[in-house]
């Protein structure tokens, strides 16, 4: 028998990234609140974040709240909702000065202000020239952003539940309406469960990039948050929506930041031409992510790649002072060292898209409620950063925008659960609340059959990069579909070799590689389904946006199982796009 | 733009791994277990290590997350030398020789390769690292370039644990705070926007504090960040003696 715990709680977070912290640091001080992660906190992917976090603090040059909210609607190809834009953009001053506030050691100006620096698709006046927008700490924000939260977690005695990894939801009927009782979590040191309860549960559980074999997606990003949210018949918008980051080191998918092309840095083909100038004429290199990542597929689709297999292109830096390298790039430069052997001082860099950032999610409102469909909010239930789609990336995020996202939507997650949870009673626990996750314990321990987890897995990443990435088409999707369909049912005849209770890991890659198929069905239908190209989202075969069809948010809903057939299961629905002062135009830069 | 180095196909070569296992489930005892794995130059250890769970033994216990050195997650004793093994490229041991890989040393392990990492992260807590000031400013607080730079090495800390386990005073007193932990303390000491450099100055002038190291400097070699850490504790060391500069 699985030994079970049960405590109770008045906020219960999930994740213990950026988002997840912001919210515990609002939520800690005025309720009783838990974070649940399955990493220790400092692990968490926020820290491989580099580039920078957005805000218009105007301290270098000319900035507005307004350029940057024009600049995220339009990055986002139109399909952001611009009323989260706005608040996004408006409380991203307040978001860095918390973040000052807390420690964090931005780089700083001569004068002693937070230093800024350019970054693709952030502008001046609506497009007119590149502008510096983006507040930096080197090439490790994001690593110092996880660390500042962890350390003012420490400061206020933030309760952790480290390396437990939440597997279900518990929901039960109040009043009329569904609502979220508890988590389900597995303590990876014991092989016991918890059941965790809470008036208000928070997701902020991070991205699924390891359905992907090109990524700079940690292994344990394997998408189980939101993965839970899918299988309790709950909403994912926009899922079709992946960014994939251009810089990626070649083979490796180690991420290069961007900065190295806000610092100067060039891409350049096989012949050396700096191929930017053709596709973004105005902006260059600093044109946003699709726009770049798609360029660079085509050069070497073209035969102007580099290497034996001209299958990468290159980021020059050797025009840049080593000292400015050394001051503002030292991470990423050591990268290409330490993986590639190659020295950026004096050698370009080999590099080629790699598989990034979700776009979509758990959808929310502003207040980072979740949504049950198009606008009925679930009381109790919060979702902020990758894991949500609230949407203030559209169909493709700027770069500074996502360290941004989980300041803002992680401290108004944790604003909003404190608020309920102050006048909401704890949910009633269902009996027998931990029933699904023992079945599904069970059903990986107890499985004989002949297939591995790790083939599974890399088949699974292999036909998602073939078939579902830069570029796509309705038939390219089609073979993704039927080959996810063929890994499910091998997937009911794995086996693992761990049947200990402590430090089970060889279970919990089973377990994640479940979660990582039903992503990776919905990515591919959805992708599918949206018969336009727009943003991060390119179909070969529906080359031009289609704003009369598709200006609108898709919704997928998990109804009844997978049966092999294309689409059985899963429903499509349409969710219009909030428009306040920019209608749709073409995206040029 | 200058020459465009060729990254030619690389041969593959199969390298054996000894690695300490220990299952309390299965025995009280632990012991090394070699595996062959075929490997190419590019890859690191945490890729053989991944090669051998998912191809040869899912027991195999280890943690990793990001795989490119930033969360500090898979430090692990390798050849004798405490590293990151998602950091250590193969071609760079001698692959000639069974490569060993085992738990950092000084903590309590759970699994293999796992180990308790509490004491490690108690010590940490001890230091107080989160700034302390009592101002209460309306916008962001100003700092010179130069103040900032006072304290820059010390903020790339991952706690990945590699300094302190290699460190010969805490393999014999696991109640000295380590290098990890002074790194820490460091890093709020020599920032100026700080007004507490003092307590955590008190808590390092302890009997398991500052004056416990004794500059072996393995701490320095083992760091996979490239932080000065002796530096950083003889930095504190000189600012309990004559107050910080």
């Amino acid at each position: 028998m699985t030994k079970v715990h049960h405590h109770e709680f008045d906020v219960v977070i999930v994740g213990a990234g950026g988002a997840g912290m912001r919210a515990a640091i609002e939520a800690g001080p005025h309720a009783k609140t838990a974070v649940i992660s399955k990493l220790f906190p400092t692990r968490s992917h926020t820290g491989a974040a580099q580039g920078g976090m957005a805000a218009a603090l105007a301290n270098v040059e000319e900035d507005s709240w307004e350029w940057h909210t024009f600049d995220t609607v339009k990055g986002g190809d139109y399909l952001v909702d611009q009323d989260a834009a706005e608040i996004l953009a408006k409380e991203s001053v307040q978001a860095v000065i918390d973040l000052e506030n807390m420690g964090l050691p931005f780089n700083r100006t001569p004068d002693g202000k937070i230093d800024q620096r350019r970054f693709g698709g952030h502008t001046r006046d609506h497009g007119k020239a590149p502008v510096r927008r983006s507040c930096y700490a080197a090439d490790r924000t994001g690593h110092m952003i996880l660390q500042t939260l962890y350390q003012t977690c420490v400061k206020l005695g933030i309760e952790f539940f480290n390396e437990f990894y939440v597997l279900d939801m518990v929901m039960t009927e109040v009043d009329g309406q569904e609502v979220p009782a508890a988590v389900v979590a597995y303590d990876l040191a014991t092989g016991e469960l918890h059941i965790v309860r809470g008036k208000s549960i928070v997701y902020a559980t991070g991205g699924f990039g390891k359905i992907f074999k090109t990524t700079s997606n940690a292994h344990t990003l394997t998408g189980d948050g939101i993965g839970i949210i899918w299988r309790k018949g709950l909403p994912l918008e926009d899922m079709e929506f992946y960014q994939f980051h251009p810089t990626g080191l070649a083979g490796l998918g180690i991420l290069l930041s961007e900065a190295a092309r806000g610092e100067g840095g060039i891409l350049r083909n096989a012949q050396g031409e700096r191929f930017m100038e053709r596709y973004a004429p105005t902006i260059k290199d600093l044109a946003p992510r699709d726009m770049v990542a798609r360029a660079m597929a085509n050069e070497v689709r073209e035969g102007r790649g580099g290497g034996p297999n001209k299958d990468y292109v290159f980021l020059d830096l050797t025009h840049l002072e080593p000292a400015v390298i050394d001051a503002k790039l030292p991470d990423i430069t050591e990268f290409a060292r330490t993986y590639l052997g190659v020295e950026p001082y004096t050698e370009p860099v080999p590099v080629f898209p790699t598989a990034h950032y979700a776009m979509g999610g758990i959808p929310t409102n502003i207040k980072a409620e979740v949504l049950s469909d198009n606008d009925t909010v679930i009381p109790g239930l919060y979702a902020a950063g990758e894991c949500a789609c609230v949407s203030v990336h559209g169909a493709n995020r700027l770069g500074t925008n996502s360290l941004l996202d989980i300041n803002v939507f992680g401290k108004r997650a944790g604003i909003y659960a404190v608020e309920y949870a102050k006048t909401a009673t704890l949910p009633p626990l269902p009996e027998n609340a931990e029933a699904d996750v023992v079945k599904l314990l069970e059903q990986v321990r107890s499985s004989t059959g002949d297939e591995k987890v790790a083939v599974l897995r890399r088949e699974l990443q292999d036909t998602m990069d073939a078939n579902a990435q830069v570029y796509r088409t309705e038939e390219s999707l089609n073979e993704a579909l039927n080959k996810i369909a063929e890994l499910r049912e091998r997937y009911k005849n794995i086996s693992i070799q761990d049947y200990g209770q402590r430090f089970n890991t060889d279970l919990l890659e089973a377990v994640e590689l479940g979660f990582l198929l039903d992503l990776a069905e919905v990515l591919a239908y959805a992708s599918r389904e949206r018969r336009e190209s727009r943003g991060g989202h390119f179909r070969e075969d529906y080359l031009d946006r289609n704003d009369d069809k598709f200006m609108m948010h898709s919704m997928l809903y998990k109804e009844g199982e997978p049966t092999g057939e294309i689409g059985a299961g899963i429903r499509v629905g349409w969710k219009p796009v909030v428009i306040t002062n920019y209608q749709p135009m073409e995206r040029k830069y | 733009m200058s020459e465009v180095k060729e990254i030619a196909e690389i041969p593959s070569f199969t390298v054996t791994l000894s690695i300490r296992r220990f299952d309390p489930e299965k025995s009280e005892e632990a012991s090394w277990e070699e595996f062959q794995v075929e490997m190419h130059s590019t890859d690191r250890v945490l890729d053989a290590l991944h090669k051998i769970k998912w191809e040869q033994d899912g027991s195999l216990t280890f943690r990793r997350s990001c795989a490119h050195g930033v969360c500090g997650s898979d430090a692990v004793r390798i050849n004798g030398r405490n590293r990151l093994a998602c950091k250590t490229l193969i071609k760079d041991l001698d692959i000639n020789s069974t490569i060993t890989v085992e738990p950092i040393k000084g903590l309590p392990v759970e699994k293999d390769l796992v180990v308790d990492m509490n004491p490690f992260y108690q010590a940490y807590k001890d230091i107080n690292p989160f700034l302390l000031a009592n101002d209460k400013p309306e916008k962001e607080r100003l700092q010179s370039p130069e103040d900032r730079a006072r304290y820059d090495d010390t903020t790339k800390c991952i706690l990945c644990a590699a300094c302190t386990t290699s460190c010969p005073v805490f393999w014999t007193d696991g109640q000295y705070f380590g290098p990890a932990a002074i790194v820490n303390a460091h890093r709020f000491i020599f920032d100026s926007r700080d007004e507490q450099a003092d307590l955590r100055l008190d808590i390092l002038n302890d009997k398991e504090g500052v004056w416990r190291c004794r500059t072996t400097f393995n701490c320095t070699e083992a760091c996979p960040r490239g932080i000065e850490v002796t530096k950083a504790i003889a930095e504190v060391k000189q600012a309990i003696l004559r107050g910080k500069p």
